[in-house]
């Protein structure tokens, strides 16, 4: 067979299977307007999301329209734009560190983040603040790890994993010194409590802004997806098919930890799914960046929407989403790696 | 085309250069064998013309232009490196691994193109190695992957080859596919640069040998006149006797000789 015969059939299998995910999670969305407390029924849920952009005649009660579009809809949207966040920059990371068992937190991200939401909630500051201070400290947490990794004479991918663990456990110091000082009454159960991750205080109007920021960030990576194969084959050699990879390198980390922050500062420590949809996009389409980072993000939506409506609706009260995700995660991640192919 | 490096000096401090006074020069078409034991600084060498570590001095010249300040893609448009094979961590299929031989020739968001395709095809056609194509790059055995890899630097279209150590690992077959294939890829007009544990595949496929001892060159030239029992001796501290085998090499243009080592 000819090579551009060849590649043109993986190119056609890998975008097949690349629509497939996407009417996955299609369903999962639609599907997910049904869970809760209160039902709706389907039909009903799309005739109030049209009747906000098309006059339909009201033919449900009104309390509908309550849950619908201001409980059901952001909570979904959250869960699926979070979900894909993480699973992309955990993704992307993998490449940059051209290492599978990399998470998004590998440099400092989620510590960092979860010190200023505890700062934050210490210090008695609003839900705003609480969620700004997650954002700056994660990026800090990140630029520190840059920083400081650079003085280290390694491997620059293993400098920055070395050193993204010395700040990430000096984080976690002083957020148990934190919790330590916190009245146990107040401020303590609170930092535990959003360090359990949840979404249910996403709230439609601050998370408009937040989707649009989380959108901006990801396009970088979709472009670089060719370049970001290239870096993930080692320094060396990537440098030696012409990439330059320090610019690179910057470029994907800085995109991929805002995403990162982004989603930890809405939506609180969720753990998982940055490591383990990854693995499973690679089974479905392959290692080729192109593919794998859109697979990635559509089944990392599916997956953490999945989870939380199982974390709404299993039990009487709310289950946290990053406990739920760790519980499914792990034993999740066990399966693939004993029943996937060994080679993907 | 002309590759020189110049009084080069290489390393990874000024305070302890690995190696020092680095002259010499490759033409198109001409293959060089870099000889020296371990430690000698084959692999230094190799890094600071690729760039990936800085020259302490002097210069790497092509075609008598510096290339101290050229962007990495334009230098991997000019030198193709092929890297002794490895496993990545992801399984790239053996399409993408040789696509990727473009990077160098794409902007920084771009992916290959109809055109990129094509020149991969041709490489591809002209390596026989198609058969390869529906497997994944971790899947392959060692020659395998070494052939691709020499395609993916092939679709890099430059005009110097440098192969580190091309056959280690190869079993007796594999080492003569990979080194048939240098030959042929020098007399179609790459100047081939490769490092080699064999003194033997020096007579048998370079125009020139480079030998590397105490951190500088102990010799340069045709492999008949610098790989002799003495030199090998003060390399590797192995006394050899070096056989004239009768046969003609159309590469060195001259009798292969083979090393036997004497115990």
């Amino acid at each position: 067979m000819k090579f551009s015969d060849i590649h043109t059939q993986q190119t056609k299998s890998m975008r097949r299977r690349v629509l497939c995910c996407a009417l996955v999670l299609l369903i999962v969305i639609i599907a997910s307007f049904n869970f809760g407390r209160y039902g709706v029924n389907l039909i009903d849920a799309g005739k109030v999301l049209l009747s906000q952009i098309f006059p339909i005649e009201q033919t449900w009660p009104d309390n509908y329209e309550k849950v619908v579009i201001y409980i059901r809809l952001p909570r979904i949207l959250a869960a699926v734009f979070i979900g894909a966040a993480l699973s992309l920059s955990g993704a992307t990371y993998q490449a940059v560190f051209k290492n599978p068992l990399v998470s998004p937190d590998i440099l400092g991200a989620a510590s960092g983040a979860s010190l200023g939401a505890a700062l934050a909630i210490f210090n008695g500051l609003g839900a705003f603040w609480t969620q700004a201070m997650a954002f700056a400290f994660s990026l800090g947490a990140v630029c520190l790890t840059y920083m400081v990794s650079g003085k280290i004479k390694r491997d620059p991918a293993l400098a920055l994993i070395l050193s993204g663990i010395f700040i990430g456990s000096l984080a976690e110091a002083f957020i148990t010194l934190l919790k330590f000082m916190a009245d146990p009454e107040n401020t303590l159960p609170s930092i535990t409590y959003w360090l359990m991750g949840s979404l249910s205080n996403v709230m439609m109007s601050d998370l408009t802004y937040v989707l649009l920021m989380m959108v901006v960030f990801a396009i970088p990576l979709f472009l670089l997806s060719w370049q970001l194969n290239a870096l993930s084959l080692g320094e060396d050699e990537a440098r030696s098919l012409g990439v330059e990879t320090k610019r690179l390198r910057i470029i994907a980390i800085l995109c991929s930890t805002l995403l990162t922050a982004t989603s930890i500062s809405i939506g609180g420590l969720i753990g998982w799914v940055g490591l383990v949809i990854p693995h499973w996009s690679r089974m479905l389409v392959g290692s080729n960046n192109k593919a794998l980072l859109p697979t990635a993000a559509l089944m990392g939506g599916a997956f953490l929407l999945i989870v939380d409506n199982v974390a709404r609706s299993l039990a009487s009260t709310e289950i946290p989403l990053g406990v739920l995700t760790a519980i499914v995660g792990a034993p999740f991640f066990i399966a693939l790696m004993i029943r996937g192919k060994s080679n993907y | 085309m002309t590759l020189l490096v110049q009084n080069g000096t290489c390393g990874y401090s000024a305070a302890h250069p690995v190696l020092q006074n680095i002259n010499f020069s490759v033409e198109a078409g001409e293959v060089l064998c870099i000889l020296g034991p371990n430690g000698a600084g084959k692999s230094t060498l190799f890094k600071s013309m690729l760039r990936l570590i800085p020259m302490l001095g002097g210069a790497l010249m092509i075609d008598g232009e510096d290339t101290k300040d050229w962007p990495r893609s334009r230098l991997a448009q000019t030198i193709g490196y092929i890297p002794q094979a490895t496993s990545p961590p992801f399984a790239y299929s053996v399409s993408d691994i040789i696509l990727m031989g473009r990077t160098a020739y794409l902007g920084m968001f771009a992916s290959p193109r109809k055109e990129d395709i094509d020149i991969a095809e041709e490489v591809v056609d002209k390596l026989n190695i198609s058969k390869l194509l529906d497997k994944r790059y971790t899947e392959l055995s060692g020659g395998e992957k070494q052939l691709v890899l020499i395609a993916r630097a092939l679709v890099q279209q430059p005009q110097i080859l440098v192969m580190d150590e091309p056959t280690a690992a190869l079993d007796f077959g594999n080492q003569q596919l990979v080194l048939r294939q240098i030959s042929l890829l020098s007399q179609q007009g790459l100047g081939i640069i490769m490092a080699s544990h064999f003194p033997d595949h020096a007579f048998l496929y370079s125009h020139k040998a480079l030998l590397l001892k105490d951190g500088g060159i102990y010799s340069i030239g045709n492999p008949g006149d610098v790989i002799t029992e003495e030199s090998l001796c003060d390399l590797y501290s192995v006394s050899t006797r070096i056989i004239n085998t009768g046969v003609y090499s159309k590469t060195a243009q001259a009798e292969v000789k083979v090393c036997v080592p004497l115990s």
